[in-house]
Protein backbone atom coordinates (compact mmCIF):
# COMPACT_ATOMS: atom_id res chain seq x y z
CA UNK A 1 0.00 0.00 0.00
CA UNK A 2 1.23 3.47 -0.85
CA UNK A 3 -0.77 5.15 1.68
CA UNK A 4 2.02 5.94 3.84
CA UNK A 5 3.84 9.00 3.57
CA UNK A 6 6.11 9.57 6.51
CA UNK A 7 8.15 12.28 5.15
CA UNK A 8 6.98 15.07 2.55
CA UNK A 9 9.14 13.19 -0.09
CA UNK A 10 6.04 11.97 -2.80
CA UNK A 11 6.14 8.15 -4.17
CA UNK A 12 4.11 7.99 -6.85
CA UNK A 13 1.61 4.97 -6.91
CA UNK A 14 3.36 1.65 -9.24
CA UNK A 15 2.92 -1.60 -10.21
CA UNK A 16 4.44 -3.18 -6.71
CA UNK A 17 1.16 -1.97 -4.82
CA UNK A 18 -0.14 -5.15 -6.31
CA UNK A 19 1.84 -7.64 -4.99
CA UNK A 20 1.32 -9.31 -1.53
CA UNK A 21 3.46 -10.97 0.86
CA UNK A 22 2.03 -14.38 1.76
CA UNK A 23 -0.15 -15.07 4.86
CA UNK A 24 1.18 -18.57 6.31
CA UNK A 25 2.45 -21.32 4.36
CA UNK A 26 3.89 -21.04 0.50
CA UNK A 27 4.07 -24.46 -1.50
CA UNK A 28 6.59 -24.32 -4.42
CA UNK A 29 5.12 -26.40 -7.99
CA UNK A 30 6.54 -26.49 -10.92
CA UNK A 31 8.92 -23.78 -9.84
CA UNK A 32 6.03 -21.36 -9.43
CA UNK A 33 5.14 -20.17 -5.17
CA UNK A 34 1.42 -20.90 -4.56
CA UNK A 35 0.59 -18.98 -0.60
CA UNK A 36 -2.76 -17.58 0.57
CA UNK A 37 -2.31 -13.66 -0.09
CA UNK A 38 -4.41 -10.22 -0.20
CA UNK A 39 -5.66 -11.43 -3.44
CA UNK A 40 -7.57 -14.35 -2.58
CA UNK A 41 -8.54 -13.43 0.40
CA UNK A 42 -10.43 -11.07 -1.56
CA UNK A 43 -11.65 -13.60 -4.00
CA UNK A 44 -12.89 -15.80 -1.03
CA UNK A 45 -14.66 -13.20 0.26
CA UNK A 46 -16.19 -12.34 -2.88
CA UNK A 47 -16.85 -16.14 -3.37
CA UNK A 48 -18.77 -16.19 0.09
CA UNK A 49 -20.88 -13.10 -0.16
CA UNK A 50 -22.01 -14.30 -3.34
CA UNK A 51 -22.81 -17.21 -2.33
CA UNK A 52 -24.54 -15.90 0.66
CA UNK A 53 -26.49 -13.20 -0.81
CA UNK A 54 -27.91 -16.11 -3.46
CA UNK A 55 -28.80 -18.93 -0.76
CA UNK A 56 -30.48 -16.20 1.76
CA UNK A 57 -32.47 -14.32 -0.97
CA UNK A 58 -33.75 -17.72 -1.88
CA UNK A 59 -33.35 -20.41 0.67
CA UNK A 60 -37.06 -20.02 1.17
CA UNK A 61 -38.81 -18.33 -1.67
CA UNK A 62 -42.31 -16.80 -1.32
CA UNK A 63 -44.67 -15.97 -4.16
CA UNK A 64 -44.68 -12.44 -2.71
CA UNK A 65 -41.07 -11.75 -2.00
CA UNK A 66 -39.82 -10.11 1.09
CA UNK A 67 -37.65 -6.79 0.13
CA UNK A 68 -34.58 -8.72 0.05
CA UNK A 69 -35.79 -11.35 -2.38
CA UNK A 70 -37.05 -8.28 -4.50
CA UNK A 71 -33.59 -6.73 -4.70
CA UNK A 72 -32.26 -10.16 -5.67
CA UNK A 73 -35.06 -10.76 -7.96
CA UNK A 74 -34.23 -7.63 -9.56
CA UNK A 75 -30.81 -8.51 -10.21
CA UNK A 76 -30.99 -11.55 -11.76
CA UNK A 77 -34.01 -10.42 -14.02
CA UNK A 78 -31.98 -7.68 -14.83
CA UNK A 79 -29.51 -10.39 -16.36
CA UNK A 80 -32.02 -12.03 -17.95
CA UNK A 81 -34.04 -9.02 -19.83
CA UNK A 82 -30.92 -6.97 -20.84
CA UNK A 83 -27.95 -9.87 -21.34
CA UNK A 84 -29.50 -13.28 -21.61
CA UNK A 85 -32.33 -12.64 -23.74
CA UNK A 86 -31.47 -10.25 -26.37
CA UNK A 87 -27.98 -11.73 -26.99
CA UNK A 88 -29.44 -15.59 -26.66
CA UNK A 89 -33.17 -15.75 -27.00
CA UNK A 90 -34.36 -19.22 -26.36
CA UNK A 91 -31.37 -20.41 -25.47
CA UNK A 92 -31.04 -18.02 -22.62
CA UNK A 93 -32.24 -20.15 -19.78
CA UNK A 94 -29.63 -22.66 -20.76
CA UNK A 95 -26.72 -20.18 -20.17
CA UNK A 96 -28.69 -17.97 -17.61
CA UNK A 97 -26.47 -19.80 -14.12
CA UNK A 98 -23.18 -19.02 -15.76
CA UNK A 99 -24.05 -15.41 -17.07
CA UNK A 100 -25.77 -14.96 -13.50
CA UNK A 101 -22.44 -15.67 -11.54
CA UNK A 102 -20.47 -13.70 -13.99
CA UNK A 103 -22.03 -10.68 -13.07
CA UNK A 104 -22.30 -10.47 -9.80
CA UNK A 105 -19.08 -11.98 -9.04
CA UNK A 106 -17.41 -9.58 -10.98
CA UNK A 107 -19.59 -6.77 -9.78
CA UNK A 108 -19.27 -7.61 -6.13
CA UNK A 109 -15.41 -8.06 -6.61
CA UNK A 110 -15.01 -4.87 -8.02
CA UNK A 111 -16.46 -2.46 -5.46
CA UNK A 112 -13.90 -3.90 -3.23
CA UNK A 113 -11.91 -1.13 -5.16
CA UNK A 114 -13.67 1.91 -3.20
CA UNK A 115 -14.47 -0.78 0.20
CA UNK A 116 -12.31 1.25 3.10
CA UNK A 117 -9.93 -1.05 4.08
CA UNK A 118 -9.43 -3.03 1.16
CA UNK A 119 -9.16 -0.47 -1.62
CA UNK A 120 -8.35 -3.32 -3.92
CA UNK A 121 -10.19 -5.09 -6.54
CA UNK A 122 -9.11 -9.11 -7.06
CA UNK A 123 -9.37 -7.57 -11.16
CA UNK A 124 -6.66 -5.73 -10.77
CA UNK A 125 -4.69 -8.50 -11.20
CA UNK A 126 -4.75 -10.33 -14.49
CA UNK A 127 -4.94 -13.71 -12.90
CA UNK A 128 -9.13 -13.44 -12.14
CA UNK A 129 -9.53 -11.99 -15.38
CA UNK A 130 -7.50 -14.73 -17.66
CA UNK A 131 -9.15 -17.18 -15.44
CA UNK A 132 -13.10 -15.78 -16.32
CA UNK A 133 -12.11 -15.17 -19.80
CA UNK A 134 -10.61 -18.62 -20.48
CA UNK A 135 -14.48 -20.29 -18.82
CA UNK A 136 -15.92 -18.11 -21.27
CA UNK A 137 -13.84 -18.97 -23.88
CA UNK A 138 -14.18 -22.51 -23.49
CA UNK A 139 -18.13 -22.20 -22.80
CA UNK A 140 -18.54 -20.32 -26.36
CA UNK A 141 -16.23 -22.67 -28.21
CA UNK A 142 -17.53 -25.40 -26.38
CA UNK A 143 -21.09 -24.51 -27.34
CA UNK A 144 -20.78 -23.67 -31.13
CA UNK A 145 -18.73 -26.81 -31.40
CA UNK A 146 -21.73 -28.98 -29.72
CA UNK A 147 -24.03 -27.64 -32.21
CA UNK A 148 -21.90 -27.22 -35.56
CA UNK A 149 -19.86 -30.03 -35.13
CA UNK A 150 -15.65 -29.49 -34.79
CA UNK A 151 -15.15 -28.39 -38.56
CA UNK A 152 -19.01 -27.76 -38.89
CA UNK A 153 -17.81 -24.60 -35.96
CA UNK A 154 -14.89 -23.63 -37.78
CA UNK A 155 -16.18 -22.89 -40.84
CA UNK A 156 -19.40 -21.14 -39.15
CA UNK A 157 -16.95 -18.81 -37.27
CA UNK A 158 -13.96 -18.33 -40.05
CA UNK A 159 -15.76 -18.19 -42.99
CA UNK A 160 -18.50 -15.11 -43.98
CA UNK A 161 -20.47 -16.54 -46.45
CA UNK A 162 -21.56 -12.68 -48.03
CA UNK A 163 -17.97 -12.22 -48.63
CA UNK A 164 -16.54 -12.45 -52.70
CA UNK A 165 -15.39 -15.92 -52.90
CA UNK A 166 -11.25 -15.15 -53.53
CA UNK A 167 -11.33 -13.22 -49.96
CA UNK A 168 -13.19 -15.84 -48.32
CA UNK A 169 -11.10 -18.43 -48.63
CA UNK A 170 -8.02 -16.52 -48.35
CA UNK A 171 -7.11 -13.24 -46.09
CA UNK A 172 -10.60 -12.87 -44.38
CA UNK A 173 -10.43 -16.59 -43.29
CA UNK A 174 -7.31 -15.90 -41.21
CA UNK A 175 -8.43 -12.30 -39.85
CA UNK A 176 -11.90 -14.33 -38.79
CA UNK A 177 -9.66 -17.22 -36.92
CA UNK A 178 -7.85 -14.60 -34.82
CA UNK A 179 -9.87 -12.64 -34.37
CA UNK A 180 -12.63 -15.03 -32.80
CA UNK A 181 -10.93 -17.75 -31.52
CA UNK A 182 -7.52 -15.76 -30.08
CA UNK A 183 -8.35 -12.19 -29.53
CA UNK A 184 -11.23 -12.60 -27.83
CA UNK A 185 -10.40 -13.79 -24.55
CA UNK A 186 -7.27 -12.04 -24.37
CA UNK A 187 -10.06 -8.67 -24.53
CA UNK A 188 -11.92 -9.95 -22.23
CA UNK A 189 -9.28 -10.47 -19.58
CA UNK A 190 -7.18 -6.26 -20.93
CA UNK A 191 -10.49 -4.45 -20.36
CA UNK A 192 -11.61 -5.93 -16.88
CA UNK A 193 -7.99 -5.67 -15.55
CA UNK A 194 -6.75 -2.72 -17.15
CA UNK A 195 -9.65 -0.76 -15.95
CA UNK A 196 -9.22 -2.03 -12.79
CA UNK A 197 -5.24 -1.67 -12.35
CA UNK A 198 -6.25 2.04 -13.95
CA UNK A 199 -8.70 3.19 -11.99
CA UNK A 200 -6.82 1.69 -8.75
CA UNK A 201 -3.51 4.51 -9.89
CA UNK A 202 -6.28 7.27 -10.45
CA UNK A 203 -7.47 6.54 -6.92
CA UNK A 204 -4.63 5.93 -5.25
CA UNK A 205 -2.47 9.35 -6.84
CA UNK A 206 -5.58 11.45 -5.74
CA UNK A 207 -5.32 10.47 -2.36
CA UNK A 208 -1.72 9.99 -1.88
CA UNK A 209 -1.19 13.27 -3.54
CA UNK A 210 -3.58 15.04 -0.41
CA UNK A 211 -1.80 13.17 2.05
CA UNK A 212 1.22 14.67 0.80
CA UNK A 213 0.00 17.72 0.12
CA UNK A 214 -1.39 17.96 3.96
CA UNK A 215 1.95 16.78 5.00
CA UNK A 216 3.86 19.14 2.71
CA UNK A 217 3.33 22.66 4.59
CA UNK A 218 0.86 25.25 4.72
CA UNK A 219 1.88 26.87 1.25
CA UNK A 220 0.30 23.69 -0.72
CA UNK A 221 -3.45 23.48 1.42
CA UNK A 222 -4.52 25.57 -1.13
CA UNK A 223 -4.56 22.31 -3.40
CA UNK A 224 -5.81 19.80 -0.92
CA UNK A 225 -9.78 20.61 -1.30
CA UNK A 226 -9.09 20.36 -5.02
CA UNK A 227 -7.38 17.20 -4.90
CA UNK A 228 -9.64 15.40 -2.46
CA UNK A 229 -12.90 16.16 -3.90
CA UNK A 230 -11.50 14.76 -7.44
CA UNK A 231 -10.30 12.14 -5.56
CA UNK A 232 -14.49 11.61 -4.02
CA UNK A 233 -15.59 12.45 -7.10
CA UNK A 234 -13.50 9.39 -9.08
CA UNK A 235 -14.48 6.82 -6.08
CA UNK A 236 -18.34 7.47 -7.66
CA UNK A 237 -16.92 6.95 -11.22
CA UNK A 238 -14.95 3.64 -9.87
CA UNK A 239 -18.49 2.52 -8.57
CA UNK A 240 -20.04 3.35 -12.44
CA UNK A 241 -17.19 1.47 -13.67
CA UNK A 242 -17.71 -1.54 -11.83
CA UNK A 243 -21.19 -2.14 -12.53
CA UNK A 244 -20.15 -0.74 -16.26
CA UNK A 245 -17.81 -4.01 -16.32
CA UNK A 246 -19.63 -6.67 -15.62
CA UNK A 247 -22.68 -5.95 -17.39
CA UNK A 248 -19.79 -5.29 -20.68
CA UNK A 249 -18.13 -8.96 -19.40
CA UNK A 250 -21.75 -10.71 -18.95
CA UNK A 251 -22.77 -9.30 -21.98
CA UNK A 252 -19.55 -9.92 -24.55
CA UNK A 253 -19.74 -13.61 -23.52
CA UNK A 254 -23.38 -13.59 -23.91
CA UNK A 255 -23.02 -12.23 -27.36
CA UNK A 256 -19.72 -14.81 -27.96
CA UNK A 257 -22.11 -17.86 -26.90
CA UNK A 258 -24.99 -16.43 -29.20
CA UNK A 259 -22.74 -15.79 -31.93
CA UNK A 260 -21.53 -19.42 -31.91
CA UNK A 261 -24.61 -21.07 -31.91
CA UNK A 262 -26.09 -18.59 -34.37
CA UNK A 263 -27.48 -20.84 -37.54
CA UNK A 264 -25.82 -21.07 -41.01
CA UNK A 265 -27.00 -17.99 -43.53
CA UNK B 1 14.87 13.36 -31.00
CA UNK B 2 15.23 10.53 -28.46
CA UNK B 3 18.35 9.56 -29.01
CA UNK B 4 19.29 13.56 -28.07
CA UNK B 5 17.12 13.38 -25.04
CA UNK B 6 19.14 9.98 -24.01
CA UNK B 7 22.45 11.90 -24.56
CA UNK B 8 21.54 14.31 -22.57
CA UNK B 9 19.48 13.49 -19.30
CA UNK B 10 22.42 10.12 -19.50
CA UNK B 11 20.37 7.19 -18.36
CA UNK B 12 17.48 4.85 -20.54
CA UNK B 13 14.81 5.31 -17.24
CA UNK B 14 14.07 8.68 -18.89
CA UNK B 15 13.84 7.34 -22.38
CA UNK B 16 11.61 4.55 -21.02
CA UNK B 17 9.20 7.30 -19.17
CA UNK B 18 8.99 9.15 -22.07
CA UNK B 19 7.42 6.18 -23.81
CA UNK B 20 5.09 4.83 -20.92
CA UNK B 21 4.06 8.54 -21.25
CA UNK B 22 3.15 8.40 -25.12
CA UNK B 23 2.29 5.01 -24.99
CA UNK B 24 -0.79 6.03 -23.00
CA UNK B 25 -1.46 9.34 -24.52
CA UNK B 26 -1.81 8.08 -28.60
CA UNK B 27 -3.27 4.68 -27.18
CA UNK B 28 -6.68 7.27 -26.07
CA UNK B 29 -6.77 9.56 -29.69
CA UNK B 30 -8.49 6.65 -31.54
CA UNK B 31 -10.48 5.09 -28.60
CA UNK B 32 -11.24 8.84 -28.03
CA UNK B 33 -12.55 9.42 -31.33
CA UNK B 34 -14.46 5.98 -31.93
CA UNK B 35 -16.37 6.67 -28.55
CA UNK B 36 -17.18 10.13 -29.70
CA UNK B 37 -18.70 9.20 -32.66
CA UNK B 38 -20.34 5.54 -31.23
CA UNK B 39 -21.93 7.41 -28.26
CA UNK B 40 -23.19 10.32 -30.26
CA UNK B 41 -24.90 8.48 -32.77
CA UNK B 42 -26.39 6.11 -30.56
CA UNK B 43 -27.75 9.38 -28.92
CA UNK B 44 -29.09 10.71 -31.87
CA UNK B 45 -30.51 7.05 -32.41
CA UNK B 46 -32.34 6.58 -29.11
CA UNK B 47 -33.53 10.51 -29.80
CA UNK B 48 -35.32 9.92 -32.88
CA UNK B 49 -36.32 6.33 -32.06
CA UNK B 50 -37.37 6.39 -28.27
CA UNK B 51 -39.04 3.15 -28.28
CA UNK B 52 -35.90 1.35 -29.22
CA UNK B 53 -33.60 3.16 -26.84
CA UNK B 54 -33.24 -0.06 -24.92
CA UNK B 55 -31.49 -1.89 -27.94
CA UNK B 56 -29.63 0.72 -28.84
CA UNK B 57 -28.58 1.37 -25.47
CA UNK B 58 -27.46 -2.20 -25.28
CA UNK B 59 -25.75 -2.59 -28.86
CA UNK B 60 -23.72 0.68 -27.82
CA UNK B 61 -22.41 -1.02 -24.41
CA UNK B 62 -21.00 -3.59 -26.33
CA UNK B 63 -19.44 -1.25 -28.91
CA UNK B 64 -17.98 0.72 -25.90
CA UNK B 65 -16.57 -2.17 -24.58
CA UNK B 66 -14.90 -3.26 -27.54
CA UNK B 67 -13.46 -0.02 -28.54
CA UNK B 68 -12.42 0.32 -24.94
CA UNK B 69 -10.10 -2.74 -24.91
CA UNK B 70 -7.85 -0.84 -27.44
CA UNK B 71 -7.06 2.37 -25.06
CA UNK B 72 -6.54 -0.32 -22.24
CA UNK B 73 -4.00 -2.25 -24.53
CA UNK B 74 -1.83 0.87 -24.07
CA UNK B 75 -2.36 0.71 -20.38
CA UNK B 76 -1.11 -2.83 -20.10
CA UNK B 77 1.50 -2.42 -22.31
CA UNK B 78 3.29 0.52 -20.46
CA UNK B 79 3.95 -1.27 -18.34
CA UNK B 80 6.09 -3.93 -20.20
CA UNK B 81 8.29 -1.45 -21.38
Amino acid sequence: MSGLVASASFEPPGTGDFVFRCIGPSYRVFGQTFCFNFIILLIVLTTLIVIGLFFFAFRKPKVIPGKFQLLMELGVDFVRENIALPMLGPDASKYMPLLTTFFFFILIGNFFEVVPGFSLSASSRIALPLTLAMIAWITYNGAGIRKHGFFGYLRHTCIIPSAPGWLRYTLLMFIEFISNIIVRPITLTVRLWANFLAGHFLLAIFFVGTIFFLVDGPKTWILVPVSFSLGTVLVGFEIFVSALQAFIFAILSASYIGQALAEEH
Amino acid sequence: MLHLIGQVTGNLDGLKTIGKGLVIGLAAIGPGIGLGILIGKSVEAMARQPEYAGQVRTTMFIGIGLIEALALFGIAFSFII
